[in-house]
């Protein structure tokens, strides 16, 4: 009985800080430019979601619908969803170690906001509010 | 605006409640092994991990289980998930109860503990916390490469 107490106390912590953790947007403050380039899109004016999506991710789905409705009515912010299966050297560089990861980008392109999992939507709003 | 690179596959969907209600019978199944020991228990772990791996985790006898006995009763609105993610985490389990198997056959007994253990984990993490076993090693296994 051991071993099963074990594993169920371990992952019990690991999933209580899970899902703590999942979806929080941290902010960031990294000097480095993200170009339109390495994304394939092109940066919004104010501000750009840059969502890493894969193939076997259920709150992918999730997170882009729950992107493409906040961005929907902001003309001056664009949501991309990148496929991190096609772009792992990308991946490497921005250190995305799971999906969804959402960056948020301001207008140059500077991450200034990260999500791990799904992130909230009041979360993602407060975040591209405070971006001026 | 939005724009999307990923292409948007017609995948088959599924309710997503299935895959959950699987997690924990195969929670109480890991858990009997460990228990026990017994090389058949997770050989039979093992045929459902392949039946949900191979054909699709709606197929396996405990999605049976769900429809038949379990979902006539939820009242709560049905959430569909894209079928490949609970795919994924099935083909995982069943790499773990593979390497149990083996190391009950060649009586490296720590061998089959710690795969079970590992199974186990990701089944409970599932069952109790929703946890997307796709989400987080998938990728990390691409960055391998």
């Amino acid at each position: 009985m051991l071993p099963i107490a074990v594993v169920l106390a371990i992952s019990s912590a690991y999933g209580l800080w899970y899902q703590r953790t999942r979806g929080v947007i941290k902010a960031k403050n990294k000097a480095e430019v993200i170009t339109a380039e390495k994304i394939g899109s092109p940066l919004g004016s104010r501000a750009t979601l840059v969502q890493f999506s894969s193939a076997f991710c259920t709150p992918c789905r999730a997170t882009r619908a729950l992107l493409e409705n906040v961005v929907a009515d902001m003309s001056d912010v664009i949501h991309v969803d990148i496929d991190a299966e096609d772009q792992l050297e990308l991946v490497r560089e921005l250190n995305i170690l799971s999906t969804p990861t959402t960056l948020i980008l301001d207008s140059k392109g500077h991450e200034v906001g990260r999500a791990v999992g799904a992130p909230k939507r009041e979360q993602v709003i407060n975040a591209l509010t405070a971006i001026r | 605006m939005s724009t999307t690179q990923i292409v948007q596959n017609e995948n088959t969907v599924i309710d997503a409640r299935g895959p959950r209600f699987g997690a924990v019978i195969t929670t109480a199944v890991l858990a009997t092994a460990l228990a026990t020991s017994n090389l058949w228990v997770i050989v039979a772990q093992a045929i459902v991990f392949a039946i949900g791996a191979i054909r699709g985790p709606q197929l396996t006898p405990y999605a049976a289980i769900f429809r038949k006995v379990v979902k006539p009763r939820l009242k709560s609105s049905v959430i569909t998930e894209d079928v490949r993610p609970p795919q994924f985490a099935q083909s995982v389990g069943l790499l773990f109860a593979l390497v149990a198997i083996l190391g009950s056959l060649t009586g490296i007994s720590g061998l089959f503990v710690i795969a079970v253990s590992f199974a186990l984990a990701a089944a409970f993490l599932n069952a109790a916390f929703n946890f997307c076993l796709g989400c987080e090693v998938y990728l990390l296994i691409l960055r391998l490469r």
